[in-house]
């Protein structure tokens, strides 16, 4: 399972990768989304994967999934949501005052250096 | 803090006072205050030379950074106390005379003389101290002070480019230095001079030495103009003339002399060495006497003539090293060299400092420079025409001036090379005595040319731009000063010898008399007819001749193309350097975010791959995979479609779509990894983040709606493809390695109850284990929340505009 996780991490990765080197300024942030997942998942796969069960505590269980990588993940999507949609905010706001979305018209001039 | 420290910092502490001097009394040439400084300071270290040439020294310890091995060791020997006795003697004589030739209702005085006593302090600190630290602290300070006095006239062009010339040139040598300096320190375990040279048998064996010694002499080559970094010299000529004849004739480029006199006794055994230092000298002496006679102006022929001299004494040190490999001192003739080599060093701070004042002079009542235009000015100033006479035939070796003394001792050595047999100096040796010789010649023509050309031949005073006369007598007293030393020096030279030069000479070739052999110095005008008086009459000849005809020859100079000089190879590099960054800037900072993003992630990938393929990191453990599952195939397989489909997706709203699909994929696999926190706030943030999405996307302005299918682009595939190969590849092998430690997730599953009273274990490590991320989390999304609503609500000042 991990194995096969690590390929779909990977996946995401390059996809992410992909979307964040493209021209479009709400693609990077959809890559960046994507990257965020593939992060997870991966914090997620390293520590081993269903190696008992959910960690809330119950009576007659003894295996419990590691619950420290899950309060991690917690934080980083907290974190990751809020950083997306300041990004978002971000965006819009640079649509409304610079008229376009296109990463290559956003280089300035050499004038302005 | 002994009185000697309080000597060297009170330049310093005067320099302090200068601008109140200078703003206080406005009637008094500023000037006047300050010469009391250099005139007491002679004084005192006059009290001094009864010690020295006893054979003591004195030594007084200031600490400053003990714990680092860093003091302020004042050292005073007979070398130091020559120099600070030429410091302090020129540098009176320099004030006296800068009193008359600037004028205090025109000049900035104040600044001027600040400077002029922050050279000076640092001058002295740098040939009294012991510690190489400090002295290096010195040594940059007169890079300094010289760039702000060279400087000085900051409205000329020509000042701003000398004064950035000889700071890049002598700072990049004061920085090899210290590079020399640390490899020293790593090597001795001290930063004493005298400690050094205590232990250089030692170090002649270690594998830096070598590194070392040359470190240390870029950085006195470059400070004392050596070929090929003269360069600075002559374009230092800029400044005011008191300035030229006190740094860059007595004092400031003899520092670079003072610190291979220094450090000899560290180095010298080594052949390397007497190569390298006698080498460049003898080349330098060559290439400034042959370009000095091509100059037309005053100032240059002395600035050329200058690094000719100083290339001179260089090679005469570099030669007295030789000395060392002798075991008695009588029959030692290269003893001699160091002896003529402090002879020069005196002899040539006199002729060339009355020289430079001459220069002034006549630039002071003529208006020029330019032997061109002068001419005849014998009769209208028969003062400074005798100052210049004495000078130029000292510079050229006639007798019976103190010049002619140590340009003999100087043939001297220079002919003994023949019968060292060391370091195959009896072969490629025959380069010293020939160079030696030919360089004396054109001495002798530009000193011949600097007096004639200016005061006899045909007066054109029509080309002057003022009328000429005699100057002020103040001006006269110092030049006239140095040049009665010259006379005095001339005629009895053993005045000095016992007082300066032993002591001095004993400073830099301690291991011998150590010994209990004593130097002696005895320096004569009548050696009967020995070679060198021959070669002496050869180059009076010779000279003479060239002289005469030297129209007819002077065209060899503009044979040279200026792109092959040194100044042309200085002048293109700081070009080509200057354009080459920003050539270097313009391609690799396009200003385009992808390019990168692309260095980051080539080097992320180049990075980590090589490190796996290196350290043969890979590895693949199965032993304790999950069983997989078929809806978990099935789901992961929904997850990678949908990731690989959004790359594909025609329209935005896809795209989004999609990112939606993958996001509540994830939340599942968090289900089935048996995480029900994580998937509860997975699918409500999900949901928020595809609102927020759409809601972006409906704010699209109209020219961007255009959707069109992103463009393909190899390159990016491939970075993206290793990124994910190389992140895989990570996961698999970190996770076959990851057995190594166990986790200490054991002890939050035992205690969760126990400790914290709460069954639900990640909340439990959110809140109470560890509580502090969660804390700081909150903020970040208070710290968004604010930032987007700023953001929204504040318009900025392009808004108003509009």
């Amino acid at each position: 399972m991990e194995i096969l996780m690590s390929i779909v991490v990977g996946v995401l990765f390059t996809s992410a990768v992909y979307l964040i080197l493209s021209k479009s300024l709400l693609r990077v942030i959809i890559g960046t989304a994507l990257l965020s997942h593939g992060a997870h998942l991966l914090l997620l796969t390293m520590s081993g994967l269903k190696t008992g069960d959910a960690p809330v505590l119950m009576d007659g269980v003894t295996s419990y999934t590691d619950p420290l990588p899950q309060a991690l993940v917690l934080t980083a999507i907290v974190i990751s949501f809020g950083v997306t949609a300041f990004f978002l905010v971000l965006a819009f706001r640079a649509y409304q005052e610079l008229g376009t979305d296109n990463m290559e018209e956003m280089k300035g001039n050499d004038s302005n250096d | 803090m002994s009185l000697l420290h309080l000597a060297i910092l009170l330049p310093f502490i005067a320099a302090v006072f200068v601008p109140f001097l200078f703003k206080g009394f406005r009637s008094i040439h500023t000037g006047w205050f300050v010469l009391l400084v250099p005139l007491a300071l002679f004084i005192y270290f006059i009290q001094y030379m009864p010690v020295t040439s006893s054979g003591q020294t004195v030594s007084q310890t200031f600490e400053w950074i003990p714990s680092l091995g860093i003091n302020f060791t004042a050292y005073v020997d007979g070398l130091g106390l020559l120099f600070a006795l030429l410091i302090t003697g020129i540098g009176s004589l320099v004030v006296l005379y800068s009193i008359y030739y600037l004028a205090k209702e025109k000049e900035a005085l104040g600044n001027f003389y600040v400077y002029l006593l922050m050279f000076m302090g640092a001058m002295l600190g740098l040939v009294l101290s012991d510690n190489m630290i400090v002295l290096y602290m010195f040594w940059e300070f007169t890079s300094i002070s010289s760039f702000l006095l060279i400087g000085y006239w900051y409205d000329k062009e020509r000042s701003r480019y000398g004064a950035q010339k000889s700071m890049l040139i002598t700072v990049f040598g004061g920085l090899s230095m210290l590079g020399g300096i640390v490899l020293l320190y790593i090597m001795g375990g001290t930063f004493s001079i005298r400690e050094l040279i205590g232990m250089s048998g030692d170090l002649m064996t270690e594998p830096l030495f070598l590194f070392a010694m040359i470190l240390i002499l870029l950085g006195a080559f470059t400070k004392s103009a050596q070929f090929p970094f003269h360069v600075w010299l002559p374009d230092a000529m800029e400044a005011p003339t008191p300035v030229s004849a006190y740094l860059h004739s007595a004092t400031m480029v003899k520092a670079g002399i003072y610190l291979v006199a220094r450090m000899s006794p560290v180095f010298a055994e080594s052949g390397v060495w007497l190569w390298l230092v006698a080498g460049f000298g003898i080349f330098t002496l060559f290439w400034g006497s042959f370009n000095a006679v091509k100059q037309t102006d005053l100032k240059g022929i002395l600035a050329f003539s200058t690094i000719s001299q100083l290339g001179l004494i260089m090679s005469l040190l570099g030669l007295g090293a030789a000395a060392l490999h002798f075991d008695t001192l009588d029959e030692n003739m290269y003893m001699t060299a160091t002896i003529a080599a402090v002879f020069h060093l005196i002899n040539h701070a006199t002729f060339k400092g009355a020289l430079f004042m001459m220069a002034g002079i006549v630039d002071h009542e003529t208006g020029t420079r330019d032997i061109r235009k002068l001419g005849g000015l014998v009769n209208l100033m028969p003062i400074t025409f005798t100052i210049a006479i004495i000078g130029s035939f000292s510079m050229a070796g006639l007798p019976p001036f103190n010049g002619f003394l140590s340009k003999e001792m100087f043939l001297t050595g220079m002919i003994s090379v023949f019968e060292l047999d060391l370091f195959n100096l009896n072969t490629w040796g025959i380069l010293f005595p020939v160079l030696a010789w030919v360089a004396s010649v054109f001495t002798f023509i530009y000193s011949i040319m600097l007096v004639f050309k200016t005061f006899l031949g045909k007066p054109q005073f029509d080309k002057l731009p003022k009328k000429p006369h005699e100057a002020p007598i103040g001006m006269l007293i110092s030049p006239l000063v140095l040049v009665s030393l010259v006379i005095i020096f001339g005629f009895f030279p053993n005045l000095l010898s016992n007082s300066m030069i032993k002591p001095a000479v004993e400073a830099i070739l301690p291991s011998l008399t150590d010994a209990g052999q004593e130097v002696y110095v005895d320096i004569y005008f009548w050696h009967g007819f020995q070679p060198e008086l021959f070669m002496t009459l050869g180059i009076i000849l010779t000279g003479t001749l060239m002289y005469a005809t030297l129209a007819k020859w002077q065209g060899i100079y503009n044979r040279i193309p200026e792109r092959f000089t040194i100044n042309g190879v200085y002048d293109r590099g700081l070009d080509k350097s200057e354009s080459g960054s920003f050539k270097l800037n313009e391609v690799v900072m396009t200003g385009y975010m992808r390019s990168y993003l692309i260095y980051i992630f080539a080097f992320f990938v180049a990075i980590l791959l090589s490190t796996m393929g290196i350290r043969d990191a890979f590895a693949v453990d199965t032993s304790n995979l999950a069983e997989i599952r078929i809806y978990e195939v099935a789901l992961a397989l929904v997850l990678i479609a949908g990731a690989i489909t959004i790359l594909f997706a025609k329209s935005r709203l896809t795209s989004i779509v999609l990112l939606g699909v993958v996001g509540y994929s994830v939340a599942l696999f968090f289900v089935f990894f048996r995480a029900p926190d994580l998937a509860l706030t997975q699918l409500v943030i999900e949901t928020v983040s595809v609102a927020l999405f759409l809601l972006c996307f409906y704010h699209l302005p109209e020219i961007s709606r255009k959707e069109e299918r992103m463009k393909f682009k190899m390159g990016n595939a491939v970075i993206s493809v290793l990124v994910g190969v190389t992140v895989t590849l990570i996961g698999i092998a970190s996770f076959s390695n990851s057995q190594a430690f166990e986790s200490i997730s054991q002890y939050h599953i035992d205690n969760v109850y126990e400790l914290a009273a709460g069954g639900n274990m990640v909340n439990v490590i959110l809140v109470d284990f560890r509580g502090f991320d969660t804390l700081f989390e909150i903020c970040v999304l208070g710290v968004a929340a604010l930032g987007i609503y700023a953001m929204v609500n504040f318009r900025g000042v392009r808004r108003q505009k509009r």
